[in-house]
């Protein structure tokens, strides 16, 4: 696993070791872990532009101009910003609920269908709720629900795995099919407004956008929802590295044969770990439901899921790392609408996957690279 | 007379599952974990229309699929064998490309972000839906011939010998002098070019290519990929199960005996009770996944 390396300096310092953990080798090694963390998606982007330079000068137009309209109609103003902190918003929570199975060895596919079953089962609350409850309330039953929805179709691989041993990797990707059709099956013949692929629209609970306190933003579906992705993912730092779960769950995915030597019962935190994952992701569904249309909608969920791996892998697992690579895939997606005139927006899925690929592969180069460099600096 | 119609149907929707399922075979059994199939499929499919749109040939389309599958089977190899990334990311990166790319020549192409205009493709005009119009198509028959010529490959082979050993222990392979890379390398690429054909019988089928058409049937092949325990044969009869099932769905439509929602499901419910063990487990090449660790 390629995200563990840089974790294992912290859990050797978390053992006591006289002498040679003096502050300038902890200061130094911890100065290697930004930069291999920092460089791959540096090289990532810089390959992403040349190849968008190809693809733009296929489509007869001049690079300079795309990329500077790209950044005009995302951070360049209000509404742009406002639909990149909405689309960052998901992609936090999908990309935590990877990021914390990448923690624990797990390879977690299925965040795409735990997002939709969250969003789902919120809808379901929403639905049974009288109107006129005031949001603050009954904020807690939704966050209850969606991280239900979405936990119990994540326990689902974590049990197979820890019982049976079956792949996670596999069973994931399976029973994002699965789950996704049975809720297009529930929506398509009990819950839908006819003629419509969404429910209808939630009594209570509904979340205030951004645009209500500061006007500039109207018409972006930024909301509220954006500080529950900030909660998380410090609840996530908090949990992961200041907690003796969040210890045991690391060293699990580090070591799982050490980990059980050292007492840890490894089966249960794959499955409790899963579960989590899939709980986070679900209540990334509450962006959607409570924040944006306020109903669930078959598809809403399509390709966070596999964003949301690419944002974990971009950002190391590391919450800080998360919610940048977060905001850097959102501002992609919503800047592919704003040079479509151009250019087809289609571009920036390719500038994705470029993303992706790339650091992937020069994760394994560029630690290689450095510690080639750093032994030769020291010799 | 209606029990032939059903079988030919059945055949029609396996034959683009048995090829991408035995590109599976040859590359889960290298140790390469197939999650990219979908992706060959769907390069496959926008190749083959592009070549056949450009030379009126259907052959030059089924070339180009080949060659569409294979280039992105090598980009997946290069990734996970030359700079030991990590399988599943690579796959789900490759997959994410061929959406991004097929939309992208989409639109440079054709100006359309749906659907390309329609091209000639095999079957002759007129001859209905049943054997008739099967047998005209070529790609029928290489979809029938691929499941028994890749279990002749891998079992009865020096090559297949080859490919088995470096996904059960690739250490081992290597001291016997097997080079593990290069067997590595030939098994994804035949795995890109058999889906791409996947994708170009599909696309050749509908007589043009339409955004996001494999629509899943890469995940379907990966399914019987894995239900039937990485065996090409095996695999080659739950890719007729699946399609079975899916006929039969299309067959009951008007009956609404039971919603097309759960006969979706089938095929991935069977893998995840397969890889579960209650009836047999399905047990994985050992070095499945692991080219990131060597």
């Amino acid at each position: 696993m390629s995200t563990t390396e840089p974790t294992m300096a912290r859990v050797g310092a978390d053992t006591p070791t006289p002498l040679e953990t003096s502050a300038t080798s902890d200061r130094a090694s911890r100065r290697a872990r930004i930069e291999e963390a920092v460089l791959p998606p540096l090289v990532a982007l810089l390959l992403a532009a040349v190849v968008g330079d190809v693809l733009i000068l296929t489509f007869g137009q001049s690079p300079g101009a795309v990329y500077r309209l790209l950044l005009e109609g995302t951070w360049g103003n209000a509404y742009g910003f406002g639909q990149v902190l909405y689309k960052a918003t998901t992609l936090v929570f999908t990309g935590l609920a990877v990021g914390l199975g990448l923690r624990a060895g797990l390879f977690n596919i299925g965040a795409e269908s735990q997002l939709a079953a969250g969003g789902f089962c919120a809808a379901l609350v929403g639905l049974a709720l009288p109107p006129g409850i005031p949001s603050l309330l009954c904020l807690p039953i939704f966050l209850l629900a969606a991280a239900l929805g979405g936990g119990v179709v994540g326990a689902v691989p974590g049990v197979l795995k820890a019982r049976f041993g079956a792949h996670e990797v596999i069973v994931t990707i399976m029973l994002n099919f699965i789950v996704l059709a049975l809720l297009n099956y529930l929506t398509s013949t009990r819950l839908h407004v006819p003629d419509t692929l969404h429910t209808a629209e939630i009594g209570s609970g509904v979340l205030p956008r951004v645009s209500d306190y500061v006007p500039s933003f109207q018409g972006s579906a930024a909301n509220v929802t954006l500080i529950l992705a900030a909660v998380t993912a410090i609840a996530f730092g908090w949990f992961l590295f200041r907690t003796r779960r969040g210890f045991e769950l690391r060293a699990v995915g580090l070591q799982p044969h050490a980990a059980e030597y050292a007492g840890v019962n490894v089966g249960t935190v794959t499955w409790r770990a899963l579960a989590m994952s899939g709980a986070i992701a679900g209540i990334g569904g509450l962006n959607y439901v409570l924040g944006y249309k306020h109903y669930y909608e078959e598809g809403f969920a399509t390709g966070a899921g596999f964003l949301g791996i690419a944002v974990a892998i971009v950002g190391r697992s590391h919450p800080i790392g998360i919610c940048v690579a977060a905001l850097l895939f959102a501002t992609l997606s919503q800047g592919g609408l704003a040079v479509n005139a151009l250019v087809p927006k289609q571009m920036v899925d390719v500038l994705q996957a470029v993303v992706i690929l790339a650091v992937a592969t020069s994760v394994p180069e560029v630690r290689q690279l450095l510690r080639g460099a750093r032994r030769s600096a020291t010799r | 007379m209606i029990l032939l119609a059903f079988l030919a149907q059945t055949l029609r929707i396996a034959i683009p599952y048995l090829l991408a399922a035995a590109g599976g075979v040859m590359s889960e059994r290298a140790g390469l974990i197939a999650l990219t199939l979908e992706g060959y499929m769907l390069g496959g499919a926008f190749c083959a229309v592009a070549a056949s749109f450009a030379s009126n040939s259907p052959w030059a389309g089924v070339l180009a699929a080949l060659a569409g599958g294979g280039v992105l089977a090598l980009l997946y190899a290069v990734s996970a064998i030359r700079f030991r990334a990590d399988q599943v990311v690579v796959g789900i990166a490759i997959n994410l490309l061929a959406i991004g790319l097929t939309r992208f020549l989409l639109r440079l192409f054709f100006d359309s972000s749906s659907n390309s205009p329609r091209v000639a493709g095999f079957t002759v005009q007129g001859s209905g839906t049943g054997f008739g119009a099967l047998v005209q198509n070529p790609l029928v028959w290489i979809g029938i011939v691929v499941v028994p010529t890749t279990a002749w490959l891998l079992y009865r082979t020096p090559f297949g010998l080859r490919v088995r050993a470096v996904g059960e222990h690739p250490a081992a392979a290597a001291s016997v002098g097997v080079r593990v890379a290069r067997v590595r390398y030939l098994a994804v690429l035949v795995s890109g070019m058999l889906a791409g054909l996947g994708g170009a019988y599909l696309a050749l089928d509908q007589h043009q290519f339409t955004d996001g058409m494999t629509a899943g049937r890469g995940f379907i092949a990966l399914a019987a990929t894995i239900f039937g325990r990485w065996d090409p044969l095996r695999a080659g009869l739950a890719c007729l199960l699946f399609a079975a099932a899916e006929t039969l769905q299309i067959q009951l439509q008007g009956s609404q005996a039971i919603p097309s929602q759960f006969v979706e499901m089938i095929p991935y419910a069977l893998t995840i009770v397969a890889l579960a063990g209650v009836v047999g487990r399905a047990v994985a090449p050992a070095a499945l996944g692991k080219t990131a660790i060597e």
